[in-house]
């Protein structure tokens, strides 16, 4: 099987051009997605390939095309709806939360959602309170939505296929940090399956449980406790609902010490879910408390030198991880 | 060219009287300060001495400054994240922005805020927000507070014809209709909204029109002449001063730079662009100075001054401290919590 080498960027509209070549009822939606090339350059060149009826730019109005793409997804389209960042699905919540997620449940299983909303998450470089939302822990609390949050080219592009083909709302939280990263991406996406996690890194000291660019904090971690010692096994989750508890739980069986790593905060978030499943499902084989490495529990501030201080960074994986090895360890 | 001098001024015969003269200089001088600030902001970004989204209000001066000139000092101003030139022109310090854009604790915001976020409370700035439209329905209610209170201040809200499609808008305006608020929503339609032109944005080409569904004033201008723009917006500022009854305003502008300092403009020509920088406000304003009795040396005066003036807010925000991280706490919440 053939394998390239991609962008994270490329991956994506690799996916979105194979699955709208396969199917006529694919189509994408969003701000500046096709005359100016896409914000991010995601979709470049889709607007030339597929033309304006199945490449729509929209003006700025989420809650409008969220909607339009929920509304089409009804009756039978298959769109892909883009938010410039996921800060800007603020504005779509209740399309999402209210009509996304519900209508096959209210309609008793008549109707279903097959939509994809996508677009870059948490966040950049300096770009202030309302700009760097990490939006997942949100929409990860929904039932009738699935969210993923891949961290390289190949899941990327497994995802998004995956994401397309699904008959539910599906949430693809992508990173502008991560788009110009490169990986191999294989031919044979058959094991990017939604839901599924995957050991970035064995190990066997401890588990850190990351996803999107926290795995690829997570991974830095990993090297730098090599060199004082400290073999860590790296989960990258990929699929946020559903989770992948199996994945999750089977590393701490072996490593007895967990780390969860994420952007957002960390009241309610997707970590504090881990470590629920973490307490409840491998609770004999706990040998310390299981830590979360997150954002700061504020919002996010402009000065450079402060965001870097509440982002998750691989010197407080490293110092969570100290910690949580010296347990049960005297 | 005539020899001009200070002695020559003395003598030129004045079209305004010298207090108008000496508005117009005041104006002038204003968009001037904000001109070279931003253009300073600019290299400092190109130097990463400035980070995230820049958003310069190069070329769109004449809207801020003339309309706040229709306001009283104590009426409240809220804008987009295209906020420099705003906070400027209504009373912010050319140290307190410069510092806020270098991420220093002296900033209008401490740092914290940056570009997008240009807060200052003293002047009844009460910012820039990031996410389109989400400031016009709080615009309201800083003047349903206003009517509330009876205090007589009027609110200006401004925002890009871009903000036109996104339900805040229509909400906010709706409201303030109902509601009779003293308010002025002010579009600034510079014809793009980052690389979507209007013709792709909007069902009809008049913002304006938006008005006739809520039954409110509207008026529709080219942004030329500073002294216009004040006196429309004036007229506006009037009604919702003494009636309590909302104006939506289209003035037509352009920005002579991308969206942010990440937009390479490929949306638009060169001969579009020059075409709108020949009519630049801000070029037009200075030679209305002269024409109308403003010798060379005068201006010549007054721009050293914002030099100097400019000049002083970098190396002000250069030598500021940073922010401690004991702010966060602070500016997340009042008093002590539990996290
Ligand atoms: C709700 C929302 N969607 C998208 C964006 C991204 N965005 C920021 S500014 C902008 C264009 C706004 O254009 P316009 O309102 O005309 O104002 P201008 O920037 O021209 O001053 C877009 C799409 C945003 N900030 N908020």
């Amino acid at each position: 099987m053939a394998t390239r080498q991609l962008r994270y960027r490329e991956a994506l509209r690799e996916a979105m051009i194979e699955e709208m070549e396969r199917d006529p009822n694919v189509f994408l939606m969003g701000e500046e997605v096709g005359h100016y090339q896409g914000a991010y350059k995601v979709s470049e060149g889709m607007l030339e390939k597929f033309g304006d009826k199945r490449v729509v730019d929209t003006p700025i109005a989420e809650s409008g095309f969220a909607g339009i793409g929920v509304g089409a997804a009804m009756v039978g389209l298959r769109p892909i709806i883009e938010f410039m960042t996921w800060n800007f699905s603020a504005v779509a919540f209740d399309q999402i939360l209210n009509n996304a997620a519900k209508v096959r449940q209210m309609s008793g299983g008549q109707f279903s959602c097959p939509i994809v909303f996508r677009g870059p998450n948490a966040s950049a470089r300096q770009v202030g309170s309302q700009h760097s939302h990490a939006m997942e822990h949100f929409y990860a609390t929904v039932p009738g939505l699935k969210v993923v949050a891949p961290a390289f080219p190949k899941d990327a592009k497994g995802l998004m296929k995956a994401a397309i083909r699904d008959d539910n709302p599906v949430l693809v939280m992508e990173s502008e940090t991560l788009y110009s990263v490169k990986g191999d991406v294989p031919d044979d996406l058959s094991d990017v399956v939604i839901g599924k996690a995957q050991i970035a890194r064995p190990g066997k000291d401890v588990t850190l449980i990351a996803y999107s660019r926290a795995t690829h904090i997570a991974l830095d971690a990993a090297t730098a406790l090599e060199k004082v010692g400290i073999s860590a096994e790296v989960v990258d989750l990929r699929s946020l609902r559903p989770l992948d508890e199996d994945t999750i739980c089977d590393s701490v069986r072996r490593t007895h010490r967990a780390v969860v790593v994420h952007e957002g905060w960390p009241y309610g978030g997707v970590g504090a879910e881990i470590v629920d499943r973490i307490q409840r499902l491998a609770f004999d084989s706990l040998e310390a408390p299981v830590l979360r490495v997150t954002t700061l529990d504020v919002g996010m501030p402009y000065n450079a030198k402060l965001e870097q201080l509440c982002m998750p960074q691989t010197a407080r994986v490293v110092a969570a991880v100290t910690k949580v090895v010296a347990r049960g360890r005297a | 060219m005539a020899e001009e001098t200070l002695d020559a001024e003395s003598k030129a015969p004045l079209t305004r009287s010298s207090s108008e003269l000496t508005h117009l200089a005041d104006l002038y001088r204003q968009m001037f300060l904000i001109r070279r600030l931003e253009e300073e902001a600019a290299r400092a970004y190109s130097t990463g001495k400035i980070g995230g989204f820049l958003h310069l209000y190069i070329g769109q001066e004449a809207v801020g400054v003339g309309a706040i000139a229709a306001l009283k000092k104590d009426d409240y101003v809220i804008t987009t994240y295209r906020d420099h030139g705003i906070a400027i022109a209504k009373g912010m310090s050319s140290r307190a922005l410069m510092a806020e854009l270098y991420g220093k604790v002296t900033g209008c915001s401490k740092g914290l805020g940056g570009s997008m976020h240009m807060f200052d409370k003293d002047h009844h700035m009460l910012g820039g927000y990031g996410i389109v439209g989400g400031h016009i329905p709080l615009a309201a209610g800083v003047a349903f507070a206003s009517k509330y209170r009876n205090d007589g201040r009027v609110t200006l809200c401004f925002f890009g014809e871009g903000a036109v499609s996104i339900g805040g808008f229509h909400e906010g305006l709706s409201l303030a209709a109902l509601w009779k608020l003293p308010i002025v929503f002010i579009c600034e339609n510079n014809e793009y909204s980052m690389g979507t032109p209007l013709s792709r944005s909007m069902s009809v080409e008049d913002v304006s029109m938006k008005a006739l569904g809520y039954g409110i004033d509207r008026d529709r201008f080219f942004c030329e002449d500073v002294l216009e723009v004040e006196r429309r917006i004036g007229e506006a500022v009037l009604r919702a001063r003494e009636t309590s009854m909302p104006t939506l305003v289209e003035v037509r502008t352009y920005r002579f730079r991308g969206h942010s300092m990440s937009d390479p403009a490929k949306y638009r020509t060169q001969a579009e662009l020059d075409e709108h920088k020949g009519r630049d406000p801000v070029h037009r304003a200075r030679a209305d100075l002269k024409t109308r009795g403003f010798v060379e040396a005068r201006v010549a005066e007054l721009e050293a001054s914002v030099e100097a003036e400019v000049a002083d807010a970098v190396k002000f925000a250069e030598e500021s401290a940073e922010p401690e991280a004991a702010l966060l706490a602070e500016t997340t919440y009042d008093g002590p919590f539990a996290s």
